[in-house]
């Protein structure tokens, strides 16, 4: 390992814990805990996983008016969700386009009421910083806090597992967010993840992080769970991993994120485009795109893995895609994938053929999730 | 019957002119659960180094290569159903392919045991 990777603040714990560390996105990350990946997997979607996500950007934004919806319109510039219309104690998804309507990262935004209080992906998050700042700093005050730590605790038995010390969790509901108290320890609290099960994500200052971590794991529904079966569970869900499965070669409409532009910010809704690429993204919302993000199942047990070519004939002639994310899903107990097709064969059920190792392997696209969700609604 | 190792793990047995492959306990351990295992058709030619088949954990596929030349002569079918038997009984029951060896003394050239696990 390097010098030059950083550590995140529950790094000391994580070797302690018996992690087998990896370079991942600049830090030294835990990759799996002594139970393994497929254990790991498990344990999240039947109990509770703790994850050690403090690689991840967190940035605040307030408005210079001291109005946080003049933050939300201003961070609107950038994003085609409806942030002026997120109520507080709220969060919501959300992605930076670039002029061509390229994904530049997906993001969480929640409006903690007098601020907005952003989680960004760390492979992104100086670039997503330098352009927020550029961009919104004549109308708001943009804070990075790279430093602070950020845990996920997530799995069906969450709220159990957070109740004793953080009594306020119970309450929360799917995409709430709260300041509140965890062991006494002040936390940025949000009822979400990226397990597709029920959970929260604490965020906290380093030197807090061990006394929260600690306080999670000692709980009897809680392991430690590293970024391999993060990984895994995240394909399960159908959520996208930023650089596999949409990047600024991505457009949202191509990726089947027009979910996450709410009416307010669509043709004919009240703030209208207003992004850098939104010609494009309005265009293609009207008239389709030629390309569509689909989820896929192989048939048999071999995973089709990010790279494999997909072709509507059993011969590997015609190429219509390609696979962006892939592995053996534990819970599925199956090859699970998603990745881009032509949209004539993006319909669900429709048969495709993976090339793996030389041979072409029936695939179907499938719709996604994989996994019943499990969120507190 | 001797067992001979290989620098990428994997350890081969010699029985007559026919050998079984696996892989060492370590490489199991480093690779973790399996979800699938696959070897090439029986009867394809191998070099020494050739990937001669395919385990993959749910993160990632790995080669297994062919620690001597010869010919594929069989499969554990068990793995097909059961991949789980490489990381429970990896030098046993978890054994992965068969093969013809071209030249039997080409073992000898391969790690001992000793060997290996001074590695």
């Amino acid at each position: 390992m390097t010098d030059s990777l950083q550590r995140t603040p529950l790094h000391a714990l994580n070797l302690e814990l018996g992690a087998k560390m990896v370079p991942f996105a600049g830090y030294e990350m835990p990759l799996q805990y002594p139970a393994g990946l497929m254990a790991e997997h498990l344990h999240t979607r039947s109990q509770t996983g703790l994850f050690d996500v403090s690689h991840m950007g967190q940035i605040r934004i307030a408005a210079r008016s001291g109005d946080v919806r003049d933050a939300a319109l201003a961070l609107e510039s950038l994003i085609p969700a409806d942030y002026a219309g997120l109520a507080k104690g709220r969060q919501r998804y959300g992605f930076l386009t670039n002029d061509t309507a390229g994904i530049l990262d997906d993001l969480m935004v929640a409006n903690m009421g007098d601020d907005l209080f952003v989680v960004v992906n760390a492979s992104c998050k100086e670039q997503d910083a330098a352009l927020i700042e550029a961009a919104l700093s004549d109308r708001c005050v943009v804070t990075r806090q790279f430093d602070r730590a950020l845990m996920a605790l997530q799995g069906p038995q969450a709220q159990e597992a957070i109740a004793p010390l953080c009594p306020a969790a119970v309450d929360m509901r799917f995409m709430d967010v709260i300041e509140t108290k965890l062991s006494g320890v002040p936390v940025t609290l949000s009822r979400s993840g990226y397990t597709g099960e029920d959970g929260y994500e604490i965020g906290c200052a380093a030197a807090d992080a061990e006394t929260v971590a600690r306080a999670l794991l000692a709980q009897p529904q809680v392991l430690p769970i590293g970024l391999g079966a993060r990984d895994s569970l995240r394909l399960e869900a159908g959520l996208c991993l930023y650089g596999n499965d949409i990047d600024t070669t991505t457009t949202p409409i191509e990726a089947s994120l027009a979910w996450a532009i709410q009416k307010a910010r669509r043709e004919g809704g009240s703030r209208e485009g207003g992004y850098p690429g939104a010609e494009i993204v309005l265009r293609q919302a009207r008239e389709g795109v030629s390309r569509k993000r689909v989820g896929l199942m192989a048939e048999g047990r071999a995973p089709v893995r990010a790279g494999a070519k997909l072709f509507a004939d059993a011969d590997g002639q015609k190429e219509i895609g390609l696979v962006t994310s892939g592995a053996f899903g534990p819970t599925v107990q199956a090859p699970v994938a998603m990745g881009y097709v032509a949209t004539d064969y993006a319909g669900n059920d429709t048969a495709l053929f993976a090339e793996l190792r030389g041979k072409f392997v029936p695939v179907h696209v499938r719709a996604m999730p994989f996994v019943a969700p499990g969120f507190k609604r | 019957m001797t067992t001979y190792y290989t620098k990428s793990h994997e350890w081969i047995r010699l029985d007559g002119e026919e050998a079984t492959v696996g892989i060492t306990a370590h490489a199991s351990e480093e690779l973790g659960e399996l979800v699938f295992v696959e070897a090439k058709d029986e009867g394809t030619d191998v070099a020494a180094g050739d990937a001669a088949a395919v385990v993959e954990s749910v993160k990632a596929a790995s080669d297994i290569y062919a620690p001597v030349a010869g010919v594929l002569s069989g499969f554990n079918t068990k793995l097909s159903d059961e991949p789980t038997l490489v990381g429970n009984d990896p030098e046993g029951e978890g054994w992965i392919f068969k093969m013809k060896v071209s030249n039997p003394d080409d073992v000898t050239s391969l790690l001992t045991a000793e060997q290996y696990k001074s590695l």
